[in-house]
């Protein structure tokens, strides 16, 4: 057997962003905290180059190391997202950080190296690789979480996480290692190629689906795996609450879609009634169990669940526009959800979370322009148009039709109504309650125009969503 | 000419108009004058509508055609035909109304106010000039959420929930629609409405289709039994919200069924027309009854409008009875084309008149802070102009003939008889209860002796609300006397309805 060279350049993004965190690291160390602007800009920068270097290497792709790595269409887009939403969330987090005493170097070290993490993910194609990827991600974020050590509800969000966190791996290693058994392979190319031509155990190989379903749902935060999803949510600071929600999503898309549809594709009948149940489960409670929150986050959190059970939708039509609709509400979610966390921390100050509904009360006459991105992003989320969260929806539901699965499609319109009348209820409160008190915004201006470019973004996707749908559609064509 | 995108501009003028006028924040003055300019700049361009267009054809014209999501075969489809110009004139002329009835009331926050106002008339306008499936239902719901900021933020004191129940209501009657509309598009193989038309569906198809979309504008127009978010919505909204909500809202739901329901379901619709026929005449005679027992101004205007809408549906479905019952005898006569005429000119008279009518109430309310029908009584001595007005009105939703009220309904009544002696029976009885639950409104608040010392001190209509409510006047006498004018421009696109419906897609 003949010692091939592996393409490096299609890993070159992964390598730099490697050398980049050690350097971030190095930085951190010699400088403790004194330097924190530095590496705020340092780590924003590594994120920058990253992103600039995926750019530029747009286009060719192909498997490399073995077939354990990939790059295609699907792995570029979703590693730009990836960059682009967490530079995004280290802009927001900064002075949140800053007034809580914990913009330290730890956290920017532990942000890049989760990026990295996530990077691997997105373009693993083979369960070690992708495992790797999972846990170098898994344990950047359990420590964020666990960060704020003098916070009661903290420390115990970032324990539930690890420990239920630690419980999916073993479900993900262990679905991996009866496929293995079955197929003999490891290597999600493989994989499918084993599925298509042997003849195989299904009754084994439908055993080691169901784990991995498992896992992957636990990742999600898919009802009925959906347990820790709510409370390291609210339990976590705002703007860890924010990396934790936003870009590893879309990481986990990524694995989803290697594990699902390019290793499994063949065996659609098996894991698609089991995304039914877990897509229609996160769709009914989270939006039934959101209306009784009055913590914002808390209710975030289960409108995420919701959104998940959305995206998996989308999965599970099992076609080709189902899953660029998913894709797209992966992207749309990540922006959202970018927005509204980061409406929290715009609030939030000194001494102060933002993170009841209640903190909202009269914000339209407080802050009118600020009121109006929050009321964008509420009716975004819960699907009125023209904003982006409409056509994510009307995407997945469009997929599932096709597919003549309508009762689900019912069933799903039906309980975004349920859904829509939280998102009311904080658009209520910022424009139909009078305000009590009058608070000054403490967040800088950078942040706040940040912000805004960022709800205004989910506007124009709203009115002109089609450049995105044809990427998306082209990615899975 | 051809080449003007006139209902493109149409659409965005008041849009960004209203986000323009976001930006003078305080400056109340400005914002009015602003306000006052676009929305008869708009109305003045809505009449070239009416004057560019051919009343012969029944084709699509003003037709402007972009690609707009590719991937899903989405477009930016606009165009008019007999039904929707009309309807978008009515649209134009309320919001001048709006805007001038709101100029000195609205003092809080008054160019949000104003710009709500401009964006929804966009977005309304979009709803009756969209052709494509999904780019009417980005209309149909982005208006939501004007009207919903509106009641919410300028409302009364239950406010919110009437306003949530507002959106609750109507937003659960669309997403069916959207399903119906991914469905079509599915077997249809684009999102034209046009081709929807044309799309061939079983009985069993038709008739799940045609539910969702009677849920989704069942509510909007609203039918018995989901009608009951409408009087909670126009207790609690401002002047202008409830004229927008009487005068065009309401008007989306029957448009609906015109543009959807009839043409691309016609069997199921003759199969299921006792269900809409039966809801019709419960709501023009049991709603009429409610009314007469309201004790709040707001409350009987909005009871009333659900019992003239009533008309609309009724005008809408008995077609399906005379063509059955000519059939028999005759052929095509011409009861079917007095029915559709008839729930059109109801739709459109109603539309001016329900807009009187609330807008005398809010010059009402505007004195007294009253809707209270027993706070008032003989206001006729202290306010002679306005109560000349208000009685005309009065007389106008009751159905007298000569003015538009009338119109509508009797061509209803009419075609009703060539169905089924008893449908028109219980429709014309709308003409005894509107009549006495109209004119006994009228006695309480207008004549009699002076009730309090409010009233005698109220002050008469200024010229601001003589000039609203005397062009309505003139509007409904006109319409009233002289209907050839509306009647017109509809013909064609009747006749080519009625093709539709009796050609048979099973």
């Amino acid at each position: 057997m003949a010692f091939e060279v592996p393409n490096m350049l299609f890993a070159l993004p992964e390598m730099l962003m490697l050398a980049l965190c050690c350097m971030v690291l190095l930085v951190v160390a010699f400088t403790g905290n004194r330097q924190i602007n530095l590496v705020h800009a340092l780590s924003q920068l590594s994120l920058l180059l990253t992103f600039l270097t995926v750019f530029w290497m747009m286009g060719e792709g192909g498997l490399t190391f073995s077939e354990t790595y990939i790059k295609d269409p699907l792995s570029d887009v979703l590693k730009l997202a990836i960059c682009l939403v967490n530079m995004l969330v280290l802009s927001y987090s900064y002075s949140y950080l800053q007034a809580r005493k914990l913009l330290q170097g730890e956290f920017y070290v532990l942000a890049l190296f989760a990026t990295l993490g996530m990077l691997v993910m997105v373009s693993a194609h083979h369960f070690l690789t992708l495992y790797l990827g999972l846990e170098l991600m898994s344990l950047c974020l359990y420590a964020m979480v666990a960060m704020q050590r003098d916070s009661f509800a903290a420390t115990e969000a970032g324990m539930k996480y690890f420990i239920l966190g630690a419980l999916a791996s073993g479900m993900l290693l262990y679905g991996m290692s009866i496929i293995y058994g079955v197929t003999g392979e490891l290597g999600i190319q493989a994989i499918a190629a084993a599925i298509a031509n042997e003849e195989l155990n299904q009754t084994v190989l439908s055993l080691g689906i169901v784990f991995l379903v498992i896992g992957l749902g636990f990742k999600f935060g898919a009802v009925p795996f959906h347990m820790w999803l709510p409370d390291v949510y609210q339990g976590a600071p705002t703007a860890i609450t924010l990396f934790v929600a936003s870009a590893p999503k879309i990481a986990a898309f990524a694995m989803l879609i290697r594990i699902l549809t390019e290793g499994m594709g063949d065996m659609l009948g098996v894991w698609r009634d089991m995304l039914i149940m877990l897509a229609i489960l996160s769709i009914m409670l989270g939006n039934i169990l959101a209306i009784a929150q009055t913590n914002l986050k808390r209710m975030l959190a289960y409108s995420t669940i919701s959104h998940v059970g959305f995206l998996l939708l989308g999965v599970l039509a099992g076609s080709q526009n189902g899953y660029a609709a998913a894709l797209f509400y992966t992207l749309v979610y990540a922006l959202m959800t970018l927005g509204g966390f980061g409406m929290i921390l715009l609030l939030s100050r000194e001494g102060f979370e933002a993170e009841e509904i209640e903190d909202f009360k009269g914000l339209g006459q407080r802050h009118p322009w600020h009121a109006l991105m929050m009321l964008l992003l509420m009716f975004s989320m819960a699907g009125i148009p023209p904003l982006a969260g409409f056509y994510a929806k009307l995407a997945v539901i469009k997929s599932v039709v096709d597919v003549n699965l309508l009762a689900i499609a019912i069933v799903a319109v039906v309980m975004s109504v349920i859904g829509a009348y939280y998102y009311l209820r904080v658009v209520k409160v910022m424009f139909f309650d009078t305000a009590s008190e009058r608070p000054q915004i403490a967040a800088t201006t950078s942040m706040q125009y940040l912000l805004s470019g960022n709800v205004l973004a989910v506007l124009l996707l709203g009115l002109f969503p089609g450049g995105l749908f044809a990427l998306c559609a082209r990615i899975f064509s | 000419m051809m080449d003007f995108p006139l209902l493109s501009v149409l659409i965005l003028l008041p849009i960004i108009g209203g986000g323009l006028l976001l930006l003078c924040k305080q400056n109340h003055v400005l914002a009015r004058q602003l306000s006052l300019v676009i929305s008869v700049t708009t109305m003045l361009l809505s009449f070239l509508l009416y004057s560019g267009f051919d009343a012969s054809s029944h084709q699509m014209q003003f037709v402007e055609r972009l690609s707009w999501i590719a991937t899903f075969n989405i477009e930016y489809y606009l165009g008019i035909d007999g039904f929707s110009m009309p309807l978008m004139i009515l649209t134009t002329i309320s919001t001048v109304l709006v805007v001038i009835a709101g100029w000195q009331v609205i003092q809080d926050r008054a160019a949000q106010y104003l710009a709500a106002f401009l964006i929804m008339e966009g977005l309304m306008l979009g709803v009756f000039a969209a052709l494509d499936a999904i780019l009417f239902y980005l209309f149909f719901e982005a208006m939501l959420i004007p009207l919903f900021l509106v009641i919410g933020i300028w409302g009364g004191p239950n406010r919110v929930y009437a306003t949530i129940k507002f959106f609750l209501y109507t937003f659960f009657g669309s997403v069916f629609l959207l399903i119906a509309l991914l469905y079509l598009q599915f077997q249809a193989g684009s999102f034209s409405i046009l081709d929807f038309h044309n799309v061939s569906l079983s009985l069993t198809q038709q008739i799940w289709i045609f539910l969702a979309f009677l849920i989704a504008f069942a509510v909007k127009i609203p039918m018995w039994p989901v009608h009951t978010w409408l009087p909670d919505a126009h207790v609690e909204a401002p002047t202008g919200g409830s004229v927008i909500l009487a005068a065009i809202t309401l008007k989306i739901g029957g448009y609906g069924l015109l543009r959807f329901a009839l043409p691309i379901t016609p069997d199921a619709s003759m199969t299921l027309d006792w269900l809409v026929i039966t809801l019709s005449l419960i709501a023009i005679v049991y709603i009429g009854f409610v009314a007469l027992a309201q004790s709040d101004l707001k409350k009987l205007i909005a009871y009333s409008s659900i019992a003239h809408m009533g008309f609309v549906t009724l005008g809408l479905f008995i077609v399906f009875r005379i063509i059955a019952n000519d059939a028999i005898s005759l052929g095509i006569g011409n009861g079917e084309v007095l029915a559709i005429e008839g729930a059109m000119v109801q739709m459109i008279s109603h539309g001016f008149i329900a807009a009187a009518m609330f807008l005398s109430v809010g010059v009402l309310y505007d004195r007294m802070h009253t809707r209270e029908i027993s706070a008032y009584g003989g206001v006729a001595n202290a306010m002679p102009k306005f109560t000349a007005l208000a009685v005309f009105f009065a007389m106008a939703n009751a159905g007298l003939p000569g003015t538009s009220g009338f119109v509508g309904e009797f061509m209803v009544i009419l075609a009703a008889f060539q169905a089924s002696f008893w449908y028109a029976f219980l429709a014309a009885t709308t003409l005894i209860l509107g009549a006495a639950y109209t004119l006994w409104m009228v006695k309480r608040v207008f004549f009699g002796e002076i009730a309090n010392d409010e009233v005698a001190k109220l002050q008469d209509i200024n010229s601001r609300e003589m000039l609203l409510l005397g062009s309505l006047a003139a509007i409904v006498l006109l319409i009233g006397l002289w209907p050839d004018p509306l009647l017109n421009v509809m013909h064609a696109s009747v006749e080519h309805l009625l093709l539709q419906i009796t050609q048979s897609k099973l």
